[in-house]
């Protein structure tokens, strides 16, 4: 008897463990993946890639499981951006959250819509939100800036995203899925 | 959060040190992590350079021979010409310049923005003050890479050439004709106001020049190349896609003309280069 409530006590432990882990897979997912894009590989274009990267985590996780990006960590993920790509501080924290609330008003449409329609509409929104992020930083050094890697970054968002999405379903079906715990 | 991250960016508009004090904070983490990382391919990369080395060591032993011994001529050259230059200084009362403290840096990330060429290098662990090494001139190997922009106790941003908020005086070729060079965000800075009627020269050296005193005079920077008619770029010497090691070359508070940024560290201090040109013709203090 009491060895059974020990075990059940044990199971229990674990099981939230189980659960915790996966639920802060996500996040964990999004700040390890701008740690690694800050790697000196002397790749270009990586500094392009930190904020689609960004962009397409929020994306998807608010759309396929909203409990997994919570607007706190979404927010501290925007400050991370500013401090590490030179950014006004704040920008990428307000456009990441503007962007979370946007997908959470359109998610009823959004999710029953086949890949090729989501893959759209990320793009679109990527485009929207890059533009807005090179407005702002325009605005805020009084000159225009190039429009180039704005340009670089829209491109970008369009040819990652299926990649990008294989790794986020797989994560989805299983290490971020916290009912399996 | 919405209301925080606006208050954040408020907070970050009114007060320019706040976001230099957290990127500093957020820089001292990220250093030693970036540094724990790298760590193992560092390791494989010398490995496999050393099986491969093996190979070929022969032949590397018969050129370094021979490379050895034309240099144990210029050697003698060099000695001669240094007595020479003894004697000439000897008899002009030169005064020499103060020499630079440095420090070589491990670059540990490439952490640049969109619109922003920066690079983040682990320091020894603090023996100095690390506002005294917020202006100090980065080289690698070859040239200027850059200047340090923000530093903390155990990392430092360099700043990169091409940086758009990027502008180094610099002089031209053998008489050191005054220009400025401007980062562009591209891999090329150009150049911009030269002498009237004196344009730069396709192939002439760019070496910084002391006007502002942001830089000492006469460091290596790139070479004059024009991509097209009437707009000269400056082909930097440094290897700016593939930083490995800078060495961070801090010049003493006696330097003849002082930088605003690096040797005030009690006064507002300028977050990027491009202050150095509006302020550096600031007459020195007292």
């Amino acid at each position: 008897m009491a060895r059974a409530t020990a075990m059940r006590a044990e199971t229990g432990l674990w099981r939230r463990l189980d659960a915790a882990s996966r639920r802060c897979f996500p996040a964990g997912m999004l700040v390890f993946g701008l740690f690694v894009i800050g790697l000196p590989l002397s790749l270009p274009g990586l500094a392009e890639v930190r904020p689609v990267y960004a962009i397409a985590c929020v994306f998807f996780w608010t759309l396929y499981r909203p409990s997994a990006l919570p607007a706190v960590v979404v927010a501290l993920t925007g400050l991370l951006l500013d401090l590490v790509g030179l950014s006004p501080i704040g920008l990428w924290a307000v456009l990441l959250l503007v962007l979370q609330g946007s997908v959470l008003a359109l998610r009823r449409r959004l999710v029953p819509q086949n890949f090729v329609l989501t893959w759209a509409m990320f793009t679109g929104l990527a485009a929207l939100f890059v533009l807005a992020a090179w407005a702002v930083e325009s605005a805020l050094t009084l000159n225009v800036l190039p429009v180039a890697p704005v340009v670089a970054e829209i491109i970008l968002a369009g040819a990652i995203y299926p990649a990008l999405a294989g790794v986020f379903i797989r994560a989805h079906r299983g290490p971020a899925a916290v009912e399996l715990a | 959060m919405l209301v925080f991250s606006l208050a954040v960016m408020l907070i970050g508009r009114a007060d320019q040190n706040f976001s230099g004090h957290l990127r500093a904070g957020v820089d001292d983490v990220l250093a030693p992590a970036y540094q724990m990382v790298a760590a193992p391919f560092d390791a494989a990369a010398n490995g496999t350079g050393a099986v491969a080395n093996l190979f070929n060591m022969q032949a590397q032993n018969a050129q370094l021979r021979a490379e050895n011994a034309s240099l144990l001529q210029w050697q003698a050259v060099a000695m001669a010409l240094q007595a020479q230059n003894t004697a000439l200084k000897a008899s002009l009362n030169y005064v020499p310049q103060p020499l630079p403290e440095f420090y070589t840096a491990d670059v540990v990330a490439d952490l640049g923005g969109v619109y922003a060429r920066s690079v983040l290098v682990a320091l020894p662990a603090a023996d100095t003050n690390p506002s005294a090494m917020v202006g100090a001139v980065a080289m690698d190997g070859r040239g200027v890479a850059g200047r340090v922009v923000e530093a903390g106790s155990r990392s430092a941003r360099v700043l990169l050439i091409t940086d758009m908020n990027s502008r180094i005086p610099v002089g031209l070729g053998a008489n050191g004709a005054p220009a400025l060079m401007a980062g562009t965000n591209g891999a090329n800075p150009a150049l911009q106001y030269w002498a009237p009627g004196q344009p730069p020269v396709e192939g002439a050296m760019v070496l910084t020049s002391s006007a502002g005193g942001a830089f000492p005079a006469g460091l290596p920077v790139g070479v004059v190349h024009y991509d097209a008619p009437g707009e000269p770029v400056v082909l930097p010497l440094a290897d700016l896609s593939a930083l490995r090691l800078l060495r961070l070359f801090s010049y003493p508070n006696n330097m003849p003309v002082l930088t605003p940024v690096a040797h005030e560290p009690a006064a507002k201090v300028a977050p990027f280069a491009h202050e150095i040109a509006k302020t550096a013709v600031k007459p020195r203090k007292n």
